[in-house]
């Protein structure tokens, strides 16, 4: 491999194609002008193969909210005692065969009376984190934060702006059926109901501080 | 044997001139590494962005390492794991050098940035070398992201919860966001494989590219010279005051300067190793199961600040303060060489700079330990599991008992703590009735008010009746009772009670 004879140290600078001074002018139009068409053609090649990537990482954002949401059944009716918020489970109806058991999804159901239901989201109206229910106090207490929201899903206290994020929910038969199928955000059809509490100036929940109270 | 040598001498000249020849890169590798370097620069002060970059590579070579066991399947990530963690032998190890190397990355990097700040290095002619410095920082910050993402457990999946709601708050494109980043309606599988896509490949690639960008221009501007006070930044001077000091004192790089970043980047990697040894693994955490509640996700270290600010922040301030802000800080950092080019570079002509780390260093500090114990956050398991203290339950009556009894069973615990047990998102109770009378008491507990919710609804009058003598009783060491002095103004005079009102 190696020849010890080869020209050893500085290597010798390469033939440099400046130096083509019969080249004319002509030809360098020429030659420059075929550039230039070569560049727009894989403009416009690049143009056509943006549409198929942009459809293909945009995809989700143009799905529209109801095509991710179907009716689903969380039991019958009777599986939810009557004056009792119950922590149900329901399998996502959009889901893919990679979600393992991420596609499972949390609600706690309130059974008010009769056929009065509220079906609330799992995740708090902050940002998202999982609310217990603690049936004493009629709370749910987010972990994260800290808000806090009465029994009806109101919002009682802590960071979040509104109550928490309630689903349709309809009685087919005797089961007891949501609308369901997208993580709520506030940017959804979730929030699309008229929040419980909402922080206003004229909020119940917000002067309660400055409340003089007489003695 | 004089033949033998000569021999193997000239064999090595030979292979080395056939490829020097072939490559041409031995040459300006050399210029490079012998570059003039000023010698004041060649300190301990300036070894911090070597030490990121050999992390940088420690993170890339574990990476790799990792990927050839891990399953970016949301079905599979979490057990793949376990499998890391528990069967592949010293798998454990590796991802605790991988963990624990982002730690030390993300430290670095700001260590770094606070010194090119107070040193003034971001000024003429380094300004672009600042602002793809800035990138760099926020790019080590989206790995520690994504990689917290990658170890697929509760805080992993709870953490996604998070971004996903902050980002669908960004006003009307805020929904198809959400999807964009989850990669459909709810977190699972598409999303687990969006943030692998972006942890091992987008975010490292940019992250090389730029680093290799802003190690050129290292090289191509030379190295800060050490600031001297009242030595100052002028465009029009610069260029040849730099190029006189490095004619005429500079040092070469390698090795006048390079063996210290090579002790320090050696110092930094014993230290990864060793916490890697001591420390373990992070987790994971719970199984990534959205049924199962019980948990109280808490994000990596680096991002404990902003779980705080995102605690402290009030309702109607925090959407736009989410927006805002990283647009007024990180256009800050970018804009700061441009507006402040030139002028001096010493510390000690330079107060506002100092003042700004100083303030941002103690805010980030405080936030940061704030983080780790979340004193915002009610302690969900504190009404049953916390004991009430015995002291205070001596001599006390059987409705003050009983008292003590719906404290811990309506969860005031999980909010109050009681002989330092409980949560702190309220005020502790141990001396409540020196700072409140029975009458205020009664209008907290019912009412609720500041950050406490109403308990009108889920207290009878006679659980509220035993409650609030409970907590009458409450008075630290012995303290004297809170008083309403207006009351016993009524009561010494009671044609001051205004008409219709009780008492």
């Amino acid at each position: 491999m190696t020849n010890v004879n080869e020209p050893s140290g500085q290597p010798q600078p390469l033939p440099t194609s400046t130096a083509v001074p019969e080249l004319k002018t002509r030809d360098r139009s020429r030659r420059a002008f075929l550039f230039k068409l070569a560049l727009y053609l894989n403009g416009a090649i690049g143009a056509v193969l943006a549409v198929p990537i942009l459809g293909y990482i945009l995809g989700p954002a143009f799905k529209k909210d109801p095509s991710y949401k179907s009716w689903i059944s969380l039991g019958p009716v009777s599986s939810f005692p009557e004056g009792e918020t119950r922590l149900v489970d329901y399998r996502n109806p959009y889901r893919t065969d990679s979600d393992g058991e991420t596609s499972n999804v949390a609600c706690w159901v309130r059974h008010i009376q009769a056929n009065q239901f509220q079906v609330f989201a799992i995740n708090c109206a902050h940002l998202g984190c999982p609310v217990r229910w603690f049936a004493q106090s009629k709370l749910f207490m987010c972990p994260c934060h800290g808000g806090a929201y009465y029994v009806d899903g109101s919002r009682a206290s802590g960071p979040p702006e509104r109550g928490l994020f309630e689903y349709q929910y309809s009685i087919i038969g005797n089961d007891l059926m949501i609308d369901a199928g997208q993580m709520p955000t506030l940017s959804n059809s979730a929030c699309l109901k008229k929040p419980l509490v909402q922080i206003s100036p004229n909020s119940p929940y917000q002067d309660q501080e400055k409340t003089s109270w007489p003695a | 044997m004089a033949g033998l040598r000569e021999r193997t001498v000239s064999v090595a000249l030979g292979t080395y001139a056939w490829l020097e020849r072939r490559l041409g890169l031995t040459k300006p590798l050399a210029e490079a590494a012998a570059h003039p370097t000023p010698p004041t620069s060649a300190s301990w002060w300036y070894v911090f962005g070597s030490a990121a970059t050999v992390l940088l590579m420690l993170q890339v070579f574990t990476g790799i390492l990792l990927a050839l066991v891990y399953t970016p399947s949301a079905g599979e990530a979490w057990s793949s794991l376990q499998f890391l963690n528990h069967q592949i032998s010293l798998g454990w190890f590796l991802r605790a050098i991988h963990g624990w190397g982002s730690d030390f990355m993300v430290a670095i990097v700001l260590i770094h940035m606070t010194q090119v700040f107070l040193f003034g290095a971001y000024k003429y002619p380094r300004e672009l070398t600042w602002i793809i410095g800035v990138f760099l920082l926020l790019f080590t910050l989206g790995m520690a992201f994504t990689g917290q993402v990658l170890r697929f457990d509760q805080d992993a999946y709870w953490g996604l919860g998070i971004g996903a709601s902050i980002v669908s708050r960004v006003p009307w494109i805020g929904g198809p966001l959400v999807h964009m980043m989850l990669g459909g309606p709810i977190i699972g599988g598409q999303t687990l494989s969006r943030f692998f896509a972006l942890h091992v490949f987008v975010i490292p690639g940019l992250l090389l590219a730029f680093v290799a960008v802003h190690v050129w221009m290292v090289l191509y501007l030379g190295v800060n010279e050490w600031p001297m006070p009242g030595r100052i930044v002028s465009k029009a001077t610069y260029d040849r005051e730099y190029h006189e000091l490095t004619s005429k004192e500079g040092v070469p790089f390698v090795p006048d300067a390079a063996w210290k970043d090579a002790v320090f980047a050696a110092a930094i990697l014993l230290c990864v190793i060793a916490c890697a040894l001591f420390f373990g693994p992070f987790g994971p955490t719970g199984e990534p199961d959205p049924t199962i509640i019980q948990t109280a996700p808490k994000p990596d270290v680096a991002f404990l600040w902003i779980y705080a600010v995102l605690a402290y922040l009030p309702p109607e301030l925090e959407t736009p303060f989410m927006f805002i802000a990283p647009i007024v800080v990180i256009g800050g950092m970018v804009l700061l060489p441009l507006v402040a080019g030139e002028g001096e570079k010493h510390w000690s002509r330079r107060p506002i700079a100092v003042l700004m780390v100083s303030v941002i260093a103690v805010t980030l500090g405080v936030l940061t330990h704030l983080g780790t114990y979340t004193p915002w956050s009610p302690v969900m398991e504190a009404w049953s599991g916390d004991p009430t203290p015995t002291d205070y339950l001596k001599n006390r009556s059987p409705l003050e008992r009983q008292g003590a009894l719906v404290l811990q069973n309506k969860q005031c615990r999980n909010c109050h703590a009681l002989g330092g047990l409980g949560g702190m998102r309220g005020p502790a109770l141990d001396a409540i009735a020196a700072r409140m009378t029975q009458d205020q008491m009664i209008r907290q507990v019912l009412q609720g008010g500041g950050n406490m919710p109403a308990y009108g609804n889920a207290l009878s009058p006679a659980e509220t009746r035993a409650l609030v003598g409970f907590l009458m009783t409450l008075r630290g060491n012995n303290l004297s009772p809170a008083i309403d002095a207006s009351r016993t103004l009524t009561q010494a005079n009671p044609s001051a009670i205004p008409p219709g009102q009780v008492r």
